[in-house]
């Protein structure tokens, strides 16, 4: 209202032009752009311009200290016929798809059990969360440490329970490296979901269960109809990034495998790692970086809409 | 005997004429037996801690076993040590750089989130309370920012950093973390801010007061176990970044820890497990001491930001 006003008034007297200060001062878009200035000058300078760089990067033969040429899309041909990328895409959906799946379970029975009444609760959600908030890349040390192919504890103490006989090489073995790194990526999500289920399980009314059990709902009826449905769109919130910290890991894998043995556990983020500045072709790891973004998306919408979807039909508000 | 079959016989009793404030909120859980429970609740639950521990207590042991105990598992029970020694830890903080590395990490994230969480306080007023043209939009993609993984960016963000001559120093990942950074703690900042009543700063507008005025003196005070959540939740953040640490920094004494102990720690064939151990729970401890102050605020951050 006032700034209608003020304006009016203003084109009445064309003399009095409001200086830039004035501006400053009266206009919300004017000020709603200082306030955004430093915000969005970090974002542009260094996540806008460089996603778009990436993908221009990714349409050139550019290498380290080298500008490049464009060449269209040769990189992604390339990479078409290229087994390790093929493999890559393989191993990290096969990381995603059933490191997501296992969290999700896990974390959604740890909530559960969480959620009952127990001695020390307090202390009990603190500690779970520890894993996650250690850094990832010093927890996989100790993960390193612990599937050595020598010295490794589960060795040793399968072996005195007299279930092997021989050292497990956990990270030296095509299959058994992807199930133990897998396990730690595991290890490290359970928490983030299974606090945040926790946070959602809370604010469901327990008048609803008492209610339920009145009515002689079984343990699962209550779980299936009333907290899954009321649980909905948290658990797409949780799931989407679960998916999206999950297919775009890099840490766990450098540093336990390297992409190794015989890049057995290379996902894409470590293969574009590889080729891009280990080995100095920029357009090719950019293509391959790129080339995440449409599986990506996929993943998103997946675990977004699919699970939001619910919620309509529920006719839950669209808050 | 008849004891027990009496209380039995009175039990229906009691619920009958309970009044309504005896209502638990465990709905009928009470009626579940500590056997039952030990089971279905106490056992899964012990496990499931067991195996979340367990890579700490390993680590904190390693970190203090003498070197002849730690490859020698025929003689010695590896699951505990007689006698712990504290050179592996001395070696890491006398015989290497690691106390610069701990330096620099702390520097690197105290300044990538004192920006971060300047920005965003900023950019989360503006779009909350100044609605100006296009608020939502610009809402919209701060989101959007925050989906886009550091692992798309990382190699055209290295020619990025190059070219503005910030290769290979600190300034490289303090200016980049806050990609990271910024859309989490202007969304969370944002949910603060729309809980405060508008009314105050009518009031205050009505006395005078400039927008900036209203912000120090009104609403940064009324936010803050929003800003503490948001600076907990960036500084964990920044302390676990890696790919960004690793691809923009080569000189060794501007490494953070994370980095420096997966490339500078290791050398060649020869992993010196102990010093290494104890480089891992050293880097992690501030963490977990700050945490072990503002769990709460962890918490609402983290299921703040999901519920937004």
């Amino acid at each position: 209202m006032t700034d209608v006003a003020l304006k009016s008034r203003l084109d009445k007297r064309p003399i009095q032009e409001p200086t830039s200060w004035d501006r400053l001062k009266t206009n919300k878009n004017w000020l709603g752009l200082w306030f955004m200035l430093p915000a969005g000058a970090i974002l542009i300078l260094f996540l806008a311009y460089p996603l778009g760089l990436g993908v221009w990067l990714s349409f050139t033969d550019a290498k380290i200290g080298r500008a490049g040429e464009f060449v269209g899309l040769e990189n992604y041909e390339w990479l078409r016929e290229d087994s390790t990328f093929l493999l890559s895409v393989f191993n990290t959906l096969l990381y995603t798809t059933v490191a997501s799946i296992i969290k999700f379970a896990v974390g959604l029975y740890l909530a559960l059990l969480l959620n009952e009444r127990l001695p020390f609760k307090a202390i009990l959600r603190a500690v779970v969360l520890i894993p996650f908030i250690v850094p990832t890349v010093l927890s996989a040390i100790a993960f390193w440490w612990i599937y050595d192919a020598q010295f490794s504890i589960i060795s040793w103490s399968l072996k005195q329970m007299g279930l092997i006989t021989t050292n497990i090489d956990f990270l030296g073995d095509v299959w058994n490296a992807r199930w133990s790194t897998i396990f730690a990526n595991i290890w490290r999500g359970v928490p983030f979901v299974a606090i945040t289920l926790l946070a959602g399980l809370q604010t469901v009314s327990p008048s609803l269960y008492e209610a339920a059990t009145i009515d002689g709902a079984t343990p699962w009826q209550r779980f299936r109809f009333i907290t899954y449905p009321l649980l909905t769109p948290i658990i797409a919130v949780v799931m989407t990034f679960s998916v999206l910290f999950t297919f775009t890991d890099f840490q766990l894998i450098w540093v336990m495998t390297r992409g190794g043995p015989v890049n057995a556990t290379h996902l894409m983020a470590t293969l574009s790692y590889q080729r891009a500045i280990i080995g100095g072709s920029l357009g090719e790891g950019a293509a391959i970086s790129t080339a995440m973004i449409p599986f990506l998306l996929a993943a998103i919408m997946v675990s977004w809409f699919g699970l939001q979807r619910r919620k309509w039909q529920q006719g839950g508000d669209n808050d | 005997m008849t004891d027990v079959l009496a209380e039995k016989a009175a039990r229906p009793q009691r619920v009958l004429t309970a009044s309504p404030a005896a209502d638990h909120s465990e709905g009928m859980s009470y009626l579940n037996s500590l056997p039952r429970r030990l089971v279905t609740l106490y056992l899964p639950l012990g496990i499931i801690m067991v195996v979340l521990l367990f890579p700490f207590y390993w680590m904190a042991l390693t970190s203090v076993k003498p070197d002849e105990q730690l490859l020698d598992f025929d003689i010695y029970n590896p699951f505990w040590t007689w006698n712990p020694t504290f050179k592996h830890i001395h070696k890491l903080l006398f015989d290497t750089q690691y106390p610069v590395w701990l330096w620099n990490t702390m520097l690197i994230a105290t300044c990538a989130t004192a920006l971060s969480i300047f920005a965003s306080v900023l950019a989360a007023y503006a779009i909350v309370r100044l609605r100006y043209r296009g608020a939502q939009w610009v809402g919209g993609a701060i989101f959007l920012a925050y989906l886009v993984p550091p692992s798309i960016l990382f190699i055209p963000l290295s020619t990025v950093v190059f070219q503005y001559g910030l290769f290979d120093t600190p300034f490289a990942l303090i200016l980049t973390y806050p990609t990271i950074l910024i859309p989490f703690s202007t969304w969370l900042l944002m949910g603060y801010f729309k809980t405060i009543p508008f009314e105050l700063e009518e009031c205050a507008l009505i006395d005078g007061a400039s927008r900036w005025q209203i912000l120090v003196k009104i609403v940064l005070p009324l936010a803050v176990p929003g800003l503490i959540s948001a600076f907990i939740f960036c500084f964990t953040l920044c302390w676990n970044e890696f790919i960004y640490a690793l691809t923009f920094i080569s000189s060794t004494q501007y490494k953070t820890v994370p980095v420096a102990i997966v490339t500078a720690l290791v050398d060649g064939d020869v992993y010196r497990w102990g010093s290494l151990m104890a480089g891992a729970m050293i880097g992690s401890l501030p963490l977990v001491i700050l945490y072990a102050f503002f769990v709460e605020h962890y918490v609402s951050a983290m299921t703040g930001a999901v519920k937004e």
